[in-house]
């Protein structure tokens, strides 16, 4: 029989140690190290001009625009995806078709043949005419006189981005158990609203670990605008730009590549709130909260 | 109509309903009735269609031959000059909201709390009020026994616990017609009373229940009738004391012999 009066004394054990470890930790240190003193000492780093240009103003430019190539391709790209997705599960078949057909062309071309595409959109399309067909037309604008190099780096960026959210959000949603749809519809929910309410918040954890992957390929496939050709971004300023005038291409990659680090790393710290919002439920472990009310209930009722 | 035939109207009225899937038929035939305020427990071996007869009265299932009526209401058809017109779907989640189900792995919501699958769909659904919803939830939680555990999400909860959850969920919307698609067999044997006490409460409520179940000890207890079926039909059907005690059929007899 157990004891009451005197509790076991709590275990106080050795812990067990890892030599290796240390070994390793070591070697790769000396390693960096040497790495380290190379690079600041090998004047073809040119570590001045690095500093004088990574807060230049052209290169901030660069920054921002890439910024918003990729906020506005990406926000694009995601309402279209959910939208794609959505026709390409609904019962309907032409819709079904119609998203096939749509992931089939931008998925299947590589992202800078679509945007030299687009690029070309003004010279192949010279006037858009909306009206009858064959008919009087009713509003006429004129395409070359419209020629808008950033509003079709981003319509590019934005269609090839949908095709890749579209599949990345439906193998969120097939993730999703058929007994929550059921237990839905079953509470006389519609399909849709079964979808916005019940299976696409749990599908969200799916979601979004691959959105952040493609959120930071993003930001880094904006450096193919330049295929259309719009020469803004950080990655035309920096390279076409000012390298090409000062003849120092390495200082000025490592700008780009400082800048481009700098904005994913934000990314992925927003990426860890998301996700940890999306989870809710999914753990059986308790938070702190309801772990201290329930050792709260565990004690005699003597305090 | 007159208040008395709408109370002598059975809530639920099967015609010969045949359920096929492909080449497979299920569902061979089903003539049942169940009045309002009865229980009817459906029995069988696995695999003989009681559960998809189940689905076919909230129409998660279309039926293929025959006619299922709940409260009057042909189930997912209108019936204009002898044809048969499919029904839209917003009026399909319309017959729905008055047929509560209660399913075998419960489906509750994952990522909203339990009183959070409770208001869900009174909220969202039929436009209740947050604040009116929520104090009704709590209500049906007390009323399951799980009054302290609202804020708890359902990873959090045992398994008889979750489907009581559930069950109060489905309750939520104040349905007529309550189903449960075997509520106990997915539970531990020592939680499964603690659901069973809550349908038997509900039965003697007087809410309109069809359950699926292999609780023998539920059906002769609870249920007004017992219908045993096998391969898509009926074999009989009847006063649970009478058929469990003395089952005419040999099919029954064998399946009762196992079972109990």
């Amino acid at each position: 029989m157990t004891d009451v009066g005197t509790p076991p004394q709590a275990i106080d054990a050795i812990p067990l140690r890892h030599p290796w470890r240390w070994v390793a930790a070591t070697v790769i240190i000396v390693l960096v190290a040497l790495f380290l003193y190379g690079a600041a000492t090998n004047p073809a780093y040119g570590w001045s001009t690095y500093l004088e240009y990574l807060f230049n103003e052209r290169v901030l430019l660069g920054v921002f625009n890439t910024l918003q190539l990729t906020a506005y391709a990406m926000v694009i790209g995601v309402v279209l995806g959910v939208a794609l997705t959505v026709m390409r599960l609904s019962s309907n078949p032409v819709m079904s078709a119609v998203s096939w057909v749509f992931l089939w062309i931008f998925r299947g071309t590589p992202v800078y043949v679509q945007l030299a595409f687009w690029g070309l959109f003004p010279t192949i399309y010279r006037n858009l005419q909306l009206g009858v067909p064959f008919g009087p037309s009713l509003l006429e604008i004129d395409l070359q006189a419209f020629s808008y190099p950033f509003l079709l780096a981003v319509i590019g960026l934005a269609l090839n981005e949908a095709a890749y959210m579209a599949e990345i959000i439906r193998a969120g949603i097939t993730s999703v158990p058929e007994g929550q749809m059921e237990a839905s519809t079953a509470l006389g929910m519609s399909w849709g609203m079964a979808m916005r309410r019940t299976v696409l918040p749990q599908a969200m954890r799916v979601i979004i670990p691959p959105t952040g992957n493609e959120l930071i390929s993003l930001l880094k496939t904006t450096s193919l605008v330049t295929a259309v050709p719009y020469a803004f971004d950080l990655y035309s300023i920096t390279t076409r730009e000012i390298a090409a005038r000062i003849f120092e291409p390495v200082p000025m990659l490592l700008v780009a590549a400082t800048w481009y680090l700098a904005v994913t790393s934000v990314l992925m710290v927003g990426q860890y709130y998301l996700e940890r919002h999306f989870s809710r439920g999914v753990s059986r472990t308790l938070t702190t909260k309801q772990l201290d009310a329930l050792a709260k209930a565990q004690q005699p009722s003597a305090g | 109509m007159t208040a008395e035939a709408a109370s002598a109207r059975p809530m639920v009225k099967a015609e010969m309903v045949c359920k096929n899937f492909g080449a497979l038929k299920v569902l061979k035939g089903i003539t049942l009735e169940v009045q309002k305020g009865e229980v009817l427990v459906l029995v069988g071996p696995s695999g003989s269609g009681k559960s998809t007869f189940l689905r076919c009265i909230n129409h998660l299932e279309t039926v293929n031959a025959g006619r299922l009526y709940v409260d009057g209401d042909l189930v997912g058809y209108q019936e204009k000059g002898g044809k048969l017109h499919e029904m839209k779907p917003r009026d399909v989640a319309k017959q729905r909201r008055d047929v509560g189900m209660v399913f075998q792995h419960f489906n509750l919501f994952p990522h909203r709390t339990a009183l959070g699958n409770i208001v869900e769909s009174p909220v969202h659904v039929k436009g209740v009020k947050k604040k009116a919803a929520v104090d009704r939830g709590r209500e049906l939680l007390e009323r399951v026994g799980l009054a302290d555990k609202a804020d708890a999400y359902p990873a959090q909860l045992s398994g008889g616990q979750q489907q009581r959850v559930a069950i109060a969920r489905a309750l939520a919307m104040d349905p007529k017609l309550m189903l449960f698609d075997e509520p106990t067999s997915a539970l531990d044997p020592e939680l499964v009373g603690e659901v069973l006490a809550v349908m038997k409460k509900l039965a003697s409520e007087g809410i309109t229940m069809v359950v699926v179940t292999h609780e023998m000890g539920f059906a002769r207890e609870v249920a007004d009738e017992v219908a045993f079926m096998d391969a898509g039909v009926v074999i009989e059907r009847g006063n649970p004391r009478e058929l469990l005690a003395h089952p005419k059929h040999e099919r029954t007899k064998a399946f009762l012999s196992k079972v109990m």
